[in-house]
């Protein structure tokens, strides 16, 4: 390490004001403390200080979101082969291919945005901050596979300038960086963003792979499929066979690379919930809320709303409920902060994505929007937590006199 | 007499804790010094010049806008040196000490409040709201005395007091007369404080619970408009001397300890006294060492050639800098990086045993962004974060709804040490408080 630090302070002039690469000033500091713990000391104040900083928390949580990635793309080169009729392929060959395919789109989301947090940070003289090592990894993971790189380029910049720098950056935000991302494309692009030829890839990743498809091949996800269909929904895999609800639990559907696999998502919730960095009162009352959404219009089905005859537990399965739930929801910055609000907050999110989903027949997922509405809600949440304080304070004062 | 229950908050273990009771006596200080910054709220117009004598208890300076504020000579001597730094602020008054021994004894016949602010025991007192010295002429609505010290290291206040207990009884009377509702004393469990007169309440849990900010937010709440005085035992036994005797007694014990301490015990010495007598053959490593008198959470850092300062009963020297350029601390596995949060993995082999801590902030200042870390470490009816928030972006109507008055930086201490964000939350109290005086006077 010794001979990295000399490195480190080899090059630091000329990244200084003055130097060769002056322009790059945030960029060799983000290096230096992603390589080295900063010396500073205590200047006014406490004279100790926890261990933790933003960057273990925020790394924390992309170690949670490892198993879903990996699965992610595990799933991709099996729904590949699936659907160009290859399925005894090994899965080593599926995961390779599914990492071929997500690779590029991962290389994309980061340098778009790191790009644009390094020349706002630059622009700004601060220091780099830690908010989209989340973000970027957030990204590939609720883009369909098959969107094309320029439009996440496009979208992921939208976002990072739009719905975060111009707040002030990281922890300044009112809306979820990656929701925005995948909003902008859902809206801009929505032809892209839905239908057969969205979730599945089927042409070749980096050169791997690709074939035709198989006759009955169909390209919707089993929440798609519910939405058209005309009486009791029955779903399908992509190639025409039944699948149940154990099969969207375990992840073998067509959908985003991070949300299919309950499994997945599960074990980063318990990462998330164990080393404390997602509210578990968020958490668990988005559950609550979807379930009893679910529940009552499952009590009441309706052959308009195909969705309603969904029973419970596989409205949870299915989609992007799940991994809404449990990375976005709970992200701190964009929810409600005081603990009340986070029951609401969560409970609400829960309600607004069943309710969007079965009875808004435009819109298949209802996740994405619930989170994205309740992120506007938050503060107001907040506001009428605070004041329930604010009003005992005064009234305490006032019975005094 | 009630027992009060807190949940919130953290004891920090750290090493270099006192491992007997026995107080060692050091020799006559060579310099003694009053450092003005330790009395919050008094600007300094001095009253003896540089070579003039003063005696034990005569005032150095007082107060620009009471005069009646004295701060006094905590030993007899000479003046040797009013030092001063930028804009003529004045940093410390020096005083060579000498054998003469002449002390100034006060009428005790005057009104308690003149006696009280002539003998300079009225400086060591606080009141909420600012956490600054009293104003004059107001009479508090209680006064709040904490009996101990919950901060990592912190001294054994019984200790510290020593025969002086004996003054306590006086103590309540005099503040008892000098207020309409009641004096407060607030003790931990299994200590004994014969008080009579005082409500003597029992607080339970980890700190800050000796803080006496806490322990009136969990008594009887500041409220708008309300003044009250907070101090500890040490000072109310000092006043019950003053009041019994007629002469303030400057005599203190201290704690020193911390890890860079060879043999971390108690000390009896003199307010004021310089390090390099209160430390002697003390200090391991000078460079490596960063000297705080008082706590490791709210003290001040001093420099060897310094003095310990006023209001502290306490001196910690901890490690400047453990592990200069650690390598990728942030992916760090090793169970002996201190952090309370589970992210790390240091709550595996729990979090009580003692533990070493250096004073590197260990990660960047940030945007406030993971939630309840100030509400877990402050047990009070307060919304520390969105206070924190009405501070920073210099709201006075949110601050005084959300309790501004209610507080000191200190009980924001532990909240700076837990927080991911890294910010500067004493600071930011104590900004948010001088704002507010500033606009209310």
């Amino acid at each position: 390490m010794k001979a990295l630090r000399n490195f480190m302070n080899k090059i630091e002039p000329s990244f200084r004001p003055g130097g060769k690469f002056a322009k790059l000033e945030s960029v060799y500091d983000g290096m230096e403390t992603f390589l080295f713990t900063p010396n500073a000391t205590s200047r006014s104040g406490a004279h100790i200080h926890d261990g933790n900083d933003l960057k273990r928390t925020m790394i924390t949580v992309v170690v949670a979101l490892l198993p879903a990635l990996l699965f992610g793309m595990y799933n991709i080169g099996y729904q590949h082969y699936l659907a160009i009729g290859q399925s005894h392929t090994g899965w080593i060959t599926m995961f390779l291919y599914g990492l071929l395919a997500m690779l590029p789109v991962i290389v994309v989301s980061y340098g778009v945005g790191l790009g644009i947090e390094f020349i706002s940070a630059q622009i700004h003289h601060k220091e780099i901050q830690e908010g989209f090592l989340v973000t970027g990894i957030l990204i590939p993971l609720i883009v369909p596979i098959n969107t094309p790189l320029w439009m996440t380029a496009l979208a992921t910049a939208f976002a990072v300038i739009f719905a975060k720098e111009v707040f002030g950056g990281t922890g300044m935000n009112i809306f979820n960086v990656a929701l925005i991302t995948r909003a902008f494309l859902f809206f801009a692009y929505p032809s892209r963003m839905s239908g057969d030829e969205a979730f599945v890839k089927i042409d070749s990743a980096l050169g791997m792979g690709g074939g035709t498809v198989v006759d009955t091949f169909t390209g919707a996800t089993p929440l798609g499929q519910v939405a058209t269909s005309i009486g009791e929904p029955a779903m399908t895999n992509i190639v025409g066979e039944p699948i149940s609800c154990m099969d969207a639990f375990i992840g073998f559907i067509p959908g985003s690379p991070g949300e299919t696999s309950m499994i997945a998502i599960l074990i980063g919730a318990a990462i998330l919930l164990l080393t404390g960095i997602a509210s578990w009162r968020i958490m668990c009352s988005v559950f609550v809320g979807g379930l009893g959404m679910a529940a009552l219009a499952n009590a009441l089905p309706s052959a308009t709303y195909p969705a309603s005859m969904l029973d419970p537990m596989t409205q949870l399965c299915l989609g992007g409920f799940a991994f809404g739930a449990v990375f976005m929801a709970t992200d701190p910055v964009t929810g409600a902060r005081t603990k009340v609000g986070q029951y609401i907050y969560g409970l609400l999110i829960g309600v607004f994505a069943i309710l969007i989903r079965v009875y808004n027949s435009g819109y298949p997922e209802g996740m994405m929007l619930a989170i994205l509405l309740m992120n506007a809600f938050a503060p107001l949440i907040d506001h009428c937590v605070v004041s329930s304080n604010i009003k005992r304070r005064a009234r305490r004062a006032a019975n005094k006199e | 007499m009630a027992t009060v229950r807190l949940k919130k908050g953290l004891d920090i273990h750290l090493v270099g804790a006192i491992g007997d009771d026995t107080i060692v006596a050091t020799s006559q200080p060579q310099s003694v010094a009053i450092v003005p910054d330790d009395f919050h709220g008094v600007i300094p117009r001095m009253e003896k010049k540089e070579g003039e004598r003063v005696a034990c208890g005569e005032p150095l300076y007082h107060d620009k806008n009471y005069e009646a504020i004295k701060v006094v000579a905590p030993v007899s001597g000479t003046v040797k040196e009013v030092r001063r730094g930028e804009r003529r602020h004045i940093d410390a008054i020096i005083i060579a000490p000498d054998q003469g021994g002449e002390a100034v004894t006060l009428d005790l016949k005057r009104p308690a409040e003149e006696v009280l602010l002539a003998s300079g025991l009225w400086v060591m007192m606080r009141q909420r709201p600012y956490d600054v010295v009293p104003v004059p002429g107001v009479r508090p609505r209680s006064v709040f005395v904490t009996a101990f010290d919950s901060a990592p290291l912190a001294p054994d206040l019984d200790i510290v007091l020593g025969d002086k207990r004996q003054y306590i009884a006086k103590g309540v009377e005099v503040l008892k007369g000098m207020t309409d509702g009641k004096v407060y004393i607030g003790v931990r469990e299994g200590q004994n404080i014969d008080a009579p007169g005082a409500e003597v309440n029992t607080f339970v849990g980890p700190h800050p619970a000796g803080n006496a900010g806490i322990q009136a937010a969990n008594t009887e709440p500041v409220n708008k408009g309300e003044t009250v005085w907070t101090m500890d035992i040490v000072t109310l036994a000092r006043i019950g001397e003053l009041f019994t005797t007629g002469k303030v007694s400057f005599d203190t014990v201290v704690a020193v300890d911390g890890e860079m301490v060879q043999q971390p015990r108690y000390v009896k010495t003199v307010m004021g006294a310089d390090l390099e007598t209160v430390l002697k053959n003390e200090l391991t490593n000078v460079a490596h060492s960063r000297i705080i008198s008082g706590n490791v959470l709210t003290g001040v850092k001093v420099m060897p050639n310094e003095w310990l300062l006023a209001p502290y009963r306490h001196i910690t020297i901890i490690p400047e800098n453990n592990k200069p350029d650690e390598f990728m601390g942030w992916a760090s596995l090793n169970p002996k990086r201190y952090s309370i949060y589970r992210t790390f993995t240091t709550w595996l082999g729990g979090l009580n045993k003692p533990v070493s801590m250096d004073s590197r902030i260990k990660g960047g200042e940030r945007a406030i962004v993971r939630t309840g870390e100030y509400d877990a470490m402050l047990p009070m009816d307060i919304y520390g974060e969105f206070l924190i928030k009405a501070i920073i972006s210099g709201d006075i109507d949110k601050m005084e709804q959300l309790g501004i008055y209610e507080i000191a930086p200190e009980d924001f201490a532990l909240a700076e040490f837990a927080d991911t964000s890294k910010l500067e939350l004493q600071r930011i109290v104590r900004e948010g408080l001088d704002k507010l005086r500033a606009e209310m006077s």
